[in-house]
């Protein structure tokens, strides 16, 4: 048995029937990690074997995980991707990577994105790209490029994300993973770099939908340190999770459907016809605003890029504001005209009142549905290097995926099959704090499927 | 509309190079063509959204509370004298 292949459900499993201990399981991830990682370049920091093993020798139900290198994590390096902050250790930690390791998650490295979590890609990372392990020439997804990857890859069955404006979503349909971004307020932020503040959402990527649905539950609720994050109370969000999608009403919002590669768009038709069959009731809808949303979010998101940005002055922490790579740069500059004296009525108000009407049209679709389903990037991942000179045609990756964080409501990104060994997602996108209706849905269509099982060969690939 | 990206990049304290000016320059400028889209669509009588939570504010007990040693605070900084972080003078540029 290859532990590494393991889903989180799995291991609890196995130490429960005592099959395998934790330094066993731990052994053998570091192991395949060590055979594998230099084709992938999923990790950007690793700890050492005696670090995590003084973790895990007094841990016996320890089960590891590797967080974005922008979630602050105490005493290891943290860098956001950026040279800027290369060296950087974090004092503390961020709220979800503490609630995690209270709950034996074990944290074994750091993992590759772009550099403060801008791009689609992942290549805008200053540690070089990280391959996607379906195809060792496409591109991952990102900005969670690593996190994907590393789940996808098997180095981890868990590894954290976070999603301002497609950035699991993207990366989770790119390698055949699980990937939520809940709604806002729903996780707190504390101590994860901020990027967009209003949209930064905090979520995560497994293998399956169940072990998402458990991370979740670990992560969830209200925390004082972060003002924004929300009293709603938690669900079990694993209470009911196999319960039948019977009469489940799903909306299929035409928008999102218009210049859509076309493999994609067929297996988006096949994962409609299983979840008919598997009892839910398909209905058309429309959401004129969607056309408005990738212009709206790239007013909005520069803007507080630029201001999240400026406390990087290179005395507190880090190097000087020379260090920021390109993309970070044309972003800070973008923002920074956006919010100047002149122009703040023109683009940050009239995109937050855009925002306004995306928010209205979401709340009036579900009135009458239960969720959205969409398909989750318009193209098929590209190859590396493909895309890095258009930053214009990397923005539109984010097209299906931005509405969705503009409202701040929760979608899901669930496999739905290959086209030439390239995995394609699909998004079950929901009202406010509806993650648990969301993970019954994934976890239907899933039972059925079984994508999952479909895992990469990054060795033969490379013997070949 | 054009884009003084010699002054924008002062406010952003951003010192860019002949050569990145160069690449951003027409680059800024089909960003600011794209996100002018937005002007097609009416919002008049719209409200702005800035958050999505409906919270207005959050408060907790005025109780002291633990928080990061002055070594921790200040761990990461390029410069530290005396337990505080060196910083360049604010009104003597020569510093």
């Amino acid at each position: 048995m290859n532990l590494h292949n393991l889903t989180i459900r799995e291991i609890i499993e196995g130490y429960t029937l005592h099959k395998f201990s934790s330094t066993e399981l731990f052994a053998e991830i570091l192991g395949h990690i060590d055979q594998n990682e230099t084709k992938i370049n999923a990790f950007i920091t690793n700890r050492t074997t005696e670090e995590i093993f003084s973790d895990v020798t007094d841990n016996l139900i320890a089960i590891p995980i590797a967080h974005k290198d922008i979630y602050s994590t105490q005493g290891i390096e943290t860098t956001a991707a950026s040279n800027i902050l290369k060296g950087y250790i974090p004092p503390y930690n961020a709220t979800s990577v503490k609630r995690l390791s209270t709950n034996n998650f074990i944290t074994i490295g750091k993992l590759n994105c772009d550099a403060f979590a801008h791009g689609a890609t992942g290549e805008n990372s200053d540690f070089g790209p990280t391959l996607n392990p379906y195809d060792l020439t496409k591109t991952p997804g990102g900005s969670s490029s690593g996190s994907a990857a590393a789940v996808a890859a098997a180095f981890v069955p868990v590894a954290t994300g976070t999603d301002t404006g497609g950035s699991i979503r993207l990366p989770a349909s790119f390698t055949n993973t699980v990937g939520i971004k809940p709604t806002y307020g729903r996780v707190s932020r504390y101590g994860v770099i901020a990027m967009t503040s209003s949209t930064d959402s905090i979520g995560h990527f497994t293998k399956t939908v169940w072990d998402n649905a458990y991370i979740l539950s670990k992560t969830a609720g209200f925390d004082p340190l972060d003002a924004t994050s929300s009293h709603e109370p938690v669900p079990d969000y694993l209470l009911e999770i196999d319960k039948r999608i019977n009469g489940v009403k799903i909306g299929i919002p035409r928008e999102y459907l218009l210049n859509i590669d076309s493999v994609i768009l067929n297996k988006f038709n096949e994962a409609i016809d299983i979840l008919s069959h598997l009892g839910a009731e398909i209905v058309d809808v429309s959401l004129p605003s969607t056309e408005y949303a990738i212009n709206a979010y790239y007013i909005i998101t520069p803007s507080e890029v630029s201001s999240n940005l400026a406390r990087f002055d290179g005395i507190r922490y880090g190097f000087d504001r020379s260090k920021f790579g390109q993309e970070a740069k044309r972003r800070i500059l973008i923002g920074t005209y956006c919010l100047s004296a002149g122009y703040y009525d023109a683009y940050y108000l009239k995109a937050q009142k855009v925002r306004t009407l995306i928010i209205n049209e979401f709340k009036n679709t579900f009135k009458n549905i239960d969720v959205l389903l969409a398909p989750v990037s318009p193209i098929m991942p590209p190859n590396i290097g493909e895309l890095t000179n258009d930053p214009l045609k990397l923005y539109m990756m984010d097209v299906l995926t931005v509405p969705v964080n503009l409202a701040g409501i929760p979608s899901l990104s669930v496999p739905a099959g290959f086209d030439n060994n390239l995995p394609i997602g699909i998004q079950i996108i929901g009202n406010y704090f509806s993650e648990k209706l969301l993970y019954q849905i994934g976890q239907a269509f899933e039972t059925e499927t079984q994508y999952y099982k479909q895992t990469p060969k990054i060795t033969e690939r490379n013997n070949e | 509309m054009k884009i003084d990206i010699e002054y924008i990049s002062k406010l952003a304290a951003l010192s860019l190079s002949d050569e990145e000016t160069m690449i951003f320059l027409p680059q800024l400028n089909q960003i600011l063509e794209f996100i002018n889209k937005l002007n097609e669509c009416d919002t008049q009588d719209i409200d702005p959204t800035f958050q999505v939570t409906g919270k207005i504010n959050e408060f907790r007990d005025d109780i002291p509370q633990d928080s990061l040693s002055q070594k921790d605070a200040i761990s990461n900084a390029n410069q530290t004298k005396d337990g505080y972080i060196v910083t360049k003078g604010v009104f003597d540029e020569s510093t």
